[in-house]
């Protein structure tokens, strides 16, 4: 009896998720153990946190609406880096600065915001009905054409007629160079916003209470009677179908809500980064956010808003506690991006393993 | 089909359907054709950087052939194929062993490790299937992963190898692996006498052993055939041979590669010989298949033979140099494609890969059937990889293998495979295709825009691009929309149930 309520106990948490809570909860210890300043690696991990947070929360309405992971999510970042380089182009902060003092850096992030939502929304569109076309295989389109429009953008920044001589290259005349200082504009808004030392442990408020309201926004929005149908349309389509749900239109919504909170992530992620990186560096973040949220015991069908939360935490934790305890341990050895590339495709590949698969050519 | 006389409406309409047929081919070739012109290069160089791409990766692009046709996609997951081929490498290149030798070490070490990665590899698309092709390129990142903790940490860290020119730091192998003085060019430099003596007496032992076997096995023996091919192969080995001690045969034919220019005299002439004894000896009527098929030989041998006398085209032919013996295990492997395929197990392959529940209904063990073609996509993949590696001869230790999945598929792809459906034909159009553009399409870019840090994004976006494009219209042709559940099973159960009517080749 006991052996098999282990085994049901051990099924809901999952092997993944285990491991990497003993890894997490190890690596902790032993940071602690060989005197690593255990409270500022803390501190960064909720920095980082609040950093990836809404990345990671566009997986949600994507697993929802029966998508399944958004592993193209590089779509909505490339939205979102326009809406930023654009505010930077437009010279929004010191303008309003001018006018307003100290209104400018808020200015240009709700600018960026609104330009990358407007942006990622027509896009979110447009890719809900190409995934609509090809159900059934998701997840293998949506890799690869967040894989293309990476490199496709990377083509685009690298001839965009930009002018403000903060994007352009020094030398160049054109393009987007690589990283683009956020330092006239937003850098560390959110980060900054409030913050204070609880003890040895900076809180970044701002960047805490921004992810925790958009979570609550994405919350209320699976509440109300669209996202109701939205997870209807995800769970079971047949029996959506039948209660009067368009699934397809759901699927859109599911999608392009993704696809506008990918781009209001990226938004929030380069204010706390401080700096924008174009050209390939969002190559792998599809890869990451996915990787998080399955951390976080979400499935390749079922997500929730907790999910993303420790998700995050344990997954930034583990890339921000690792290096420094392999260079304590190991002598000088960082082996913290192998590791961290060995835990994230294998908690994707356990999620798929227990997906059971599809029904293609069944 | 073909006895219905042309008339102008159906010749347009056959027209249509080539190219509809064809069109991520023509679509291809085009765009070759206008990078070609814009970039305004150098034909010769080219034709000679894209047949050596072509000899170099060839074997990888066929390794998908087999899975393809069993019904898991696209295999991205060879990349553990190539994985194995690098490990075997470590070692023999640790040991000292060059030339053919270290090679065949090679072989000899990196096919039990394919062959296990591949079991393991088809015991995880079998529990994820419908959906191997995400599965393939994430376990690609896994076993990278797995594979840069190993060669970086565990060698020389956990085990103990002690070689001060692998190892950079006491453990962990060199960032660049330099095969130059071991394994660069084993392969490739064996000249065309010598391939031609090695396969004639391949030719010979497998003759008699298969005679043997056949006759083991109570199965009836042509005896006449097999002196006759006996004796022919016998003839081949004995002129390969003589033809070392003439000056100007070895000349031609005994150096490390292959003139094209030769190449096609030869080919010419062998396949002149082939069209007239054949026509001479089985005297086909006029008019039927086998006549055409032989007359068409006689001609493509006459405009071979004659376009090596245009000046122009016999300057192209002469700037390309090919390794004998690398393209005869491409053809090797193109034979052994189809000799799986035309067997049992190939056919039960077909049929596993057409319905997973036809098959199990028809008695066949799905899931064993997956995993041996996993197993020898991965063995293939692996031998693939040693060819890539000897002929590039000095390779990243890190990060070599990772686009090999990438590279392989999008080449497939554009040739004119599909998820479902590929070909040796296909692969190697798809191979001259794809690495064509590969080499003109970041010279056009150049030339247009003006700067060639550009080219590298262009390559990326090419090769992803392919790939979404391709994945996103099969699945949209093969019916996206359908609704799951009953009718997608009602269908499947309404296909015959007898695995020979749909598993013979069309």
């Amino acid at each position: 009896m006991t052996k098999e309520k282990l085994k049901k106990t051990m099924d809901v948490i999952g092997w993944p998720r285990l491991i990497v809570c003993l890894f997490f909860a190890a690596i902790v210890l032993t940071a602690y153990i060989n005197g690593i300043d255990v409270a500022s690696y803390f501190s960064s991990t909720l920095k980082y946190w609040g950093m990836w947070g809404i990345l990671v929360l566009a997986m949600v309405p994507s697993i929802k609406c029966g998508i399944g992971p958004n592993f193209g999510v590089s779509l909505g970042i490339v939205c979102g880096l326009l809406g930023t380089l654009l505010a930077i182009e437009f010279n929004i902060a010191p303008r309003v600065n001018a006018a307003m003092p100290g209104a400018g850096p808020w200015m240009a992030m709700l600018f960026a915001i609104a330009v990358s939502i407007a942006v990622a929304w027509i896009v979110g569109i447009g890719y809900g009905k190409l995934l609509n076309m090809v159900k059934g295989s998701e997840m293998t389109v949506t890799t690869y054409v967040g894989y293309s429009v990476i490199y496709l953008m990377c083509i685009v920044w690298f001839r965009a007629p930009f002018s403000s001589g903060e994007i352009i290259w020094p030398l160049g005349g054109a393009g987007v160079r690589n990283p683009v200082s956020l330092e006239s504009s937003f850098a560390y808004l959110l980060n900054d916003f409030l913050g204070f030392n609880l003890g040895p442990v900076y809180i970044p408020t701002g960047i805490i209470l921004c992810v925790l309201l958009v979570c609550l926004v994405v919350h209320f929005y699976f509440r109300s009677k669209t996202g109701i149908a939205i997870t209807a349309s995800g769970a079971n389509p047949t029996f959506a179908r039948a209660s009067g749900i368009d699934v397809n239109k759901m699927r859109i919504k599911g999608i392009t809500l993704s696809t506008v909170l990918g781009a209001v992530g990226i938004v929030v992620y380069t204010q706390g980064f401080g700096y924008l990186q174009a050209y390939s560096a969002p190559l792998t973040m599809g890869f990451l956010c996915v990787a998080s949220v399955l951390i976080g015991g979400a499935t390749t069908t079922k997500a929730t808003i907790t999910h993303v939360i420790i998700g995050t935490f344990l997954y930034q934790g583990l890339v921000i506690f690792t290096p420094p305890v392999s260079n304590e341990l190991l002598a000088g050895t960082d082996i913290s991006d192998t590791m961290r590339q060995i835990i994230q495709n294998g908690v994707i590949l356990y999620a798929l393993a227990k997906a059971k698969g599809g029904s293609s050519n069944e | 089909m073909s006895n219905t006389p042309l008339n102008k409406k159906s010749s347009l309409d056959g027209l249509k359907r080539f190219v509809f047929d064809n069109k991520v081919i023509l679509l291809f070739v085009l765009l070759s054709i206008v990078c070609i012109l814009i970039a305004d290069t150098n034909a010769s160089y080219v034709a000679s950087e894209v047949f050596t791409r072509f000899g170099r990766n060839t074997c990888l692009v066929l390794a998908l052939i087999i899975p393809c046709l069993a019904g898991l996609g696209m295999n991205f997951g060879i990349v553990v194929g190539a994985i194995a081929a690098q490990l075997s490498i470590f070692w023999v290149v640790h040991w000292g062993f060059t030339g053919m030798g270290g090679l065949l070490l090679c072989v000899l070490i990196s096919t039990p490790l394919a062959v296990l990665f591949g079991w393991l590899l088809g015991k995880l698309f079998n529990k994820t299937k419908g959906s191997e092709m995400i599965t393939g390129l994430v376990l690609g990142f896994f076993a990278d992963g797995l594979y840069r903790l190993f060669v970086l940490y565990i060698i020389g860290g956990v085990i103990p190898f002690d070689d001060p020119n692998l190892l950079e730091r006491g453990f962990g192998l060199r960032n660049a692996f330099d095969l130059t003085g071991n394994l660069k060019y084993s392969l490739d430099d064996i000249s065309f006498l010598t391939t031609v003596s090695v396969l004639s007496v391949v030719s010979i032992f497998s003759t008699l052993v298969l005679s043997s076997f056949d006759k083991k096995m109570g199965r009836e023996v042509n005896a006449k055939q097999v002196t006759g091919k006996v004796v022919a192969s016998v003839v081949v080995l004995v002129v390969s041979i003589v033809a070392r001690f003439v000056p100007i045969l070895n000349d031609m034919l005994g150096s490390n590669r292959l003139l094209m220019s030769d190449a096609v005299m030869l080919g010419g002439i062998g396949l002149l010989v082939y069209a007239a004894v054949m026509l001479a000896w089985k005297r086909p009527e006029k008019g039927s298949g086998a006549f055409r098929k032989l007359a068409g030989f006689a001609v493509l041998a006459l405009v071979l033979l004659v376009s090596n006398f245009i000046p122009d085209v016999n300057k192209l032919y002469r700037s390309v140099r090919l390794p004998a013996m690398t393209y005869a295990v491409i053809c090797f492997f193109v034979f052994f494609n189809n000799w799986i395929l035309s067997t049992r197990l190939g056919q039960n392959m077909r049929t596993v890969g057409q319905s997973r529940s036809v098959a199990t209904s028809a008695g066949l063990d799905v899931d064993k059937t997956r995993i041996i073609a996993t197993c020898i996509s991965t063995v293939m993949a692996a031998w693939g990889q040693l060819i890539f590696l000897q002929n590039l001869g000095t390779f990243n230790t890190v990060q070599q293998q990772s686009n090999v999945g990438l590279y392989a598929v999008a080449a497939i792809l554009v040739g004119g495979a599909n998820v479902q459906k590929a070909s040796n034909k296909q692969a190697i159009i798809g191979v001259f295709l794809f690495h064509t553009l590969f080499v003109v399409a970041p010279l056009a870019a150049t030339k247009l825009v003006g700067d060639s840090a550009i080219s590298e994004y262009i390559r990326m976006f090419f090769s992803y691009g392919v790939i979404a494009v391709s994945l996103a219209m099969h699945a949209w042709k093969s019916g996206g929309g359908r609704k799951p559940g009953a009718e997608g099973m009602s269908a499947v159960m309404m296909q015959p149930t007898n695995p020979a009517a749909n598993s013979r080749p069309k």
